[in-house]
């Protein structure tokens, strides 16, 4: 477990050092937002009504930028190779580098999501609705695209792929997502059911995510 | 594994023999494929001229006939996929990852039906060729994975890595497959809920029933044929390609002898 935890502690201190990745995500998330409203027109009533789906959608858009960064600098210097190497299971590695990605970038766009939210006209009761769901459901962003992350590795470009591959695993997150802020905001009853569905999509996630992306990192070292 | 004599092998370990598996299909595949032709063209007659009318669907009920067997064979074809990359990951069978290969194409295709023939009969029922219900979507979504699969095999030049990665990737997408199955009882949507495969019973008239059957077990023939082509034509390029490999690496050995004897 202490190797999990360096390894953890390892992966925050490169991507707050680096700082880079994190930067491009928010960028990103900040521009296709501002993108919407300007094709869209300036409508504040429809910008209201589609303001928690375009925050989603804008979201996974900006965490599928930074997915490719998950593995690749590792396995370009070689210390993936070591890591495979050593005592902790490669499984719990992909789980490491998955949780640090959640920590280092699907935290940080969910906390970004209410700022861009004024730009969109959100309403004030959807505010804690959008950064709940999106703290309950970026985990599952961020595992289940270590999968795809660590299946083009060595691909040609590679980050086409990615998106190819880990959009269909995405669409239950978002459809959940967005049904609990719905729910919610059109009856009290509605959004339990639905948050605890995005959770358990997380959670499952938790689990598949880093077995598929091991297995699918031992075959590049063979 | 070589010490193994063929009768204490399993009967998957034995037609996992590409040898014995091109001699038993190249007998199987014309008495299949024709079987299939028969059964097809018997289900499309009782479709045009012997089932009749719906009450309230009038004749677009025969678009179903096409429908219902596509979208069970787009399932079954993921399924195939499926199974066989988990007997790659395995169990290392040498065939396992040439039917999952020769699968995705096949079940890319019924899914495509299945989504067009389901929108031609939603504009006259519905309304409408598209709507975002869980049936739809989910099957859409099954779609994208195929196509991941297909894009992520020629996009790796390794062909042994590339296929064990879609083989994870394979085994991963199967979670679509229970979406799929039950999204119309989880969510209460447009499209209708399971009416064949229930348990108690078929909620359909034997008029109409009757034909859709047949087009399935029709439809379900075509797909082993075609796989079985597939899969035929997998293992005969994959010995071409091996036999060009020989021929390149003795002549650069030839070149290499002639080269050291002119020295």
């Amino acid at each position: 477990m202490s190797g999990f935890i360096t390894l953890l502690k390892r992966d925050l201190l490169l991507a707050v050092r680096e700082g880079g990745a994190l930067g491009t995500a928010l960028g990103f998330y900040l521009i296709v937002v501002t993108l919407m409203p300007l094709g869209l027109g300036p409508d504040l009533n429809l910008l209201t009504r589609i303001a928690p789906g375009v925050l989603w959608v804008a979201l996974l858009l900006a965490a599928l930028l930074s997915l490719p960064r998950l593995f690749e600098a590792d396995h370009d210097d070689g210390s993936l190779d070591v890591l495979a190497l050593g005592s902790l299971p490669l499984e719990l590695v992909a789980a490491s580098k998955s949780l640090a990605h959640w920590i280092s970038t699907g935290i940080p766009l969910a906390l970004m999501a209410p700022v861009l939210g004024i730009l969109l006209n959100l309403e004030a009761r959807a505010y804690p609705l959008v950064i709940g769901t999106m703290l309950a459901g970026t985990p599952a962003i961020s595992f289940l695209g270590s999968i795809g992350a660590a299946l083009t590795l060595k691909t040609r470009r590679g980050g086409l792929l990615l998106a190819l591959l880990v959009l269909p695993f995405y669409v239950p997150t978002l459809i959940f997502g967005i049904s609990a802020i719905s729910a919610a905001l059109t009856s009290p009853q509605g959004f339990q059911a639905s948050f605890l569905i995005l959770m358990a999509i997380s959670l499952v996630s938790m689990v598949l995510g880093p077995v598929a992306a091991a297995a699918a990192l031992r075959q590049h070292m063979q | 594994m070589k010490t193994k004599d063929a009768t204490s092998q399993s009967w998957t370990q034995r037609l996992a023999n590409p040898t014995r598996f091109m001699r038993l299909s190249g007998i199987v595949l014309p008495w299949l494929t024709a079987v299939a032709v028969a059964v097809i063209g018997y289900g499309l007659y009782l479709t045009f001229f012997v089932a009749p009318p719906d009450y309230q669907q009038g004749e677009t009920v025969k678009i179903m006939f096409i429908h219902v067997p596509a979208a069970w064979l787009a399932m079954m074809g993921y399924l195939i996929i499926a199974i066989s990359s988990f007997g790659l990951l395995v169990f290392r069978h040498p065939l396992a990852d040439v039917s999952a290969k020769a699968a995705a194409p096949i079940g890319a295709a019924f899914t495509l039906l299945a989504l067009i023939t389901g929108s031609l009969w939603g504009k006259p029922m519905w309304g409408t060729y598209w709507v975002w219900d869980a049936r739809l979507t989910s099957v859409l979504i099954l779609f994208f994975l195929y196509l991941g699969l297909m894009a992520l095999r020629s996009s790796l030049d390794d062909e042994a890595l590339a296929a064990k990665q879609t083989a994870v990737l394979g085994l991963a997408g199967v979670v679509i497959l229970p979406i799929i199955k039950f999204s119309v009882d989880w969510w209460n949507t447009l499209h209708q809920p399971a009416s064949v495969v229930k348990l108690d019973g078929p909620a359909i008239h034997s008029s109409i029933l009757v034909p859709l059957m047949v087009n399935a077990v029709g439809f379900s023939l075509l797909f082993f044929a075609l796989h079985l082509k597939a899969m035929r034509n997998e293992v005969l390029r994959r010995r071409v390609k091996a036999m060009r490999m020989a021929e390149v690496n003795e002549a650069a050995h030839n070149q290499d002898a002639a080269a050291a004897t002119a020295v």
